[in-house]
């Protein structure tokens, strides 16, 4: 079987986990990996619980399917949580996930606190990050998924922070002004620093 | 095989990739309607338009009619034309499909396939280009990104060559690899100018030294020879896909055939499948090869024209073959490629057992697990020697 690491990321539509999930592909394509980042598109209106996918692999990937037993979770919506259990047409945020699972969720509760709530077995890794408030100081509205990104850097060392950084400058800086590229940099950086977790 | 020239490797989703050949192919006129999921590639196109990155026509017109009558229109003033549709779009340009290849105008047409309504629905499956199967128009179907990209740019030579001169469709799955990044391998700009060179037409209604009729009435005196013509062209398409895929392989280093060809060597059993599936099913034949099962697969990457012969040299030693088709045919028989893999297999002095199952349909997940699935049947029709059920749905 192929050996590959994959990372579903859960969020609401305009929460940028797209976009999150393009970024992670691309700096570990830079940094030499096999890579595939794709969405799973559904109705397409703001505040839709959506999920994005990545594999990551040291050889070329060939399996064209949605990712049904991630290695990485990625929550920047903690409402979802909830939300999801109680939807039975909808994966649960922690659906197919083993005991070597890592769990990263945007909250300002402890990491302990969100054990109980995903109702994880201990050997889980779960960290948090209070991603939504790092966005506001350093971009200035709610947009976790820069924080998220450097914090999986130091949680998962899936990729480097200077290569999310260096794809981020190298992707974004026509789309967007200066201040807005570094208030991104400085959510990733914060985001590498200030992650919690057991 | 000379060295293979420089290429850059990114990352990209299907769509991107595409509209990246289109804007290095740089067509003469591009009639554009976008629709779900091929508008990105529309969408970054008029990008390249915008920013002055490539010199022809964007006509943004009313609907997908439209843009195959203007791009019928522009193909025989003798412009090289391209345009992108999926699904209902693919449905919409129907009758003018077949005026596109009836006055043999060598358009050049990506689709990312998805399912036709009803109901409604913008996920993958084939059902829209199967239904085009019998349009007179070539057909090729990629499994990844890069394949994609690579089809597009081969595509402009198969559709051009002087004894083929026959519209083609460059498939790839929607949202499987039209909307997920992939790693490729990009080929300069120059090279691909190079590859597909300056397209000259043949006849022209904007000659005025050499005036031609086109599209003109042929009545019972002559109707049949016109179409007599067309079928011989799309016979030798075949042997043009196998040349023109070769000189690519020789100057770029990626090799593709009329089908892929994967363990069949020694395969007892084997599956064929077309685009995307295939890839998944290949990681489920390693698992099961481990496991001592003799397994293969085999992927038409080109549909139409249908490659029966070479096929059927391939599969004759394997003793039972499952179809999977991504589109139904409503007949009560089986789906497109079932029919026509089957047919392939006839006069095999022993032929192998055949059964279909139809699978994916609007987007339905295919997993490794349902591959393997499929492999049980076989094994369970090889061990029996019978087939319960010719044909069913799966992933269901």
């Amino acid at each position: 079987m192929e050996k590959y690491t994959e990372v579903r990321w859960h969020g609401r539509a305009q929460q940028g986990i797209v976009t999150a999930a393009k970024i992670l592909g691309e700096t570990a394509l830079a940094a030499g990996k096999y890579v595939q980042a794709f969405p799973e598109f559904g109705p397409e209106r703001m505040g839709a619980p959506v999920r994005s996918y990545n594999r990551l692999s040291d050889e070329p990937i060939r399996v064209h399917c949605s990712v049904t037993s991630p290695n990485v979770v990625i929550i920047v919506d903690i409402t979802l949580i909830a939300v999801l259990e109680a939807d039975k047409a909808l994966p649960s945020t922690t659906s197919g996930t083993d005991g070597d699972a890592v769990f990263m969720v945007n909250t300002n509760h402890s990491a302990e606190r969100l054990r109980g709530e995903l109702g994880v077995a201990d050997s889980v890794k779960v960290f948090t990050l209070d991603a939504s408030q790092i966005s506001l100081d350093t971009i200035g509205r709610q947009m976790p998924n820069t924080p998220m990104l450097g914090a999986l850097a130091k949680a998962t060392g899936l990729v480097e922070l200077d290569g999310l950084i260096e794809n981020f400058k190298a992707s974004y800086s026509k789309k967007y002004d200066e201040k807005v590229i570094a208030g991104n940099i400085e959510a990733m950086k914060r985001g590498f620093a200030e992650l919690k977790g057991e | 095989m000379s060295a293979a020239l420089k290429q850059k490797k990114v990352g990209l989703t299907g769509n991107s990739a595409v509209a990246y050949a289109m804007m290095q192919i740089d067509p003469d006129v591009v009639p554009a309607y976008p629709i779900t999921p091929s508008t990105t590639i529309i969408e970054e196109f008029s990008s390249y338009h915008a920013d002055g990155k490539v010199t022809g026509e964007l006509i943004t017109v009313e609907s997908e009619h439209s843009a195959m009558s203007a791009s019928v229109g522009a193909a025989a003033a003798g412009a090289r034309v391209m345009t992108a549709t999926s699904a209902q779009g693919l449905a919409l340009m129907w009758e003018v499909l077949y005026i596109a290849s009836g006055m043999r105008l060598p358009i050049i047409m990506p689709i990312v396939n998805r399912a036709l309504s009803a109901p409604i629905n913008i996920h993958c499956d084939h059902s829209d280009s199967m239904g085009a199967r019998d349009s007179g128009w070539i057909q090729l179907y990629a499994e990844t990104v890069q394949e994609a990209y690579d089809n597009t740019i081969m595509a402009v030579r198969i559709a051009e060559e002087s004894d083929v001169l026959l519209p083609i469709m460059s498939c790839q799955d929607g949202f499987i690899t039209s909307h997920a990044i992939e790693c490729l391998e990009l080929i300069e700009d120059k090279d691909v100018k190079d590859f597909v060179g300056e397209y000259v037409p043949k006849d022209t209604l904007l000659d005025v030294d050499n005036p031609v009729t086109m599209g003109a009435m042929a009545l019972p005196e002559f109707y049949m020879e016109f179409k007599r013509d067309q079928s011989n062209a799309m016979t030798r398409a075949k042997d043009a896909v196998s040349k023109i895929s070769a000189e690519f392989a020789e100057t770029f280093g990626r090799e593709y055939g009329l089908f892929e060809s994967y363990k069949l060597d020694d395969a007892d059993v084997a599956i064929v499948v077309l685009s995307s599936a295939a890839g998944t099913t290949k990681v489920a034949i390693d698992k099961l090869r481990a496991e001592g099962k003799k397994v293969g697969l085999l992927r038409p990457r080109l549909y139409r024209p249908w490659p029966h012969a070479e096929i059927a040299e391939a599969l004759k030693n394997v003793k039972v073959v499952c179809v999977l088709d991504r589109a139904d045919s409503m007949n009560d028989f089986g789906g497109p490629l079932f029919g026509d893999v089957r047919s392939a297999l006839f006069d095999l002095d022993t032929a192998p057992k055949v059964f279909g199952r139809i699978f994916g349909l609007g987007g339905r997940d295919y997993k490794v697990v349902d591959a393997e699935g499929v492999i049980g049947e076989l094994y369970k029709v090889l061990e029996t020697g019978k087939i319960e059920q010719l044909n069913r749905y799966i992933t269901i």
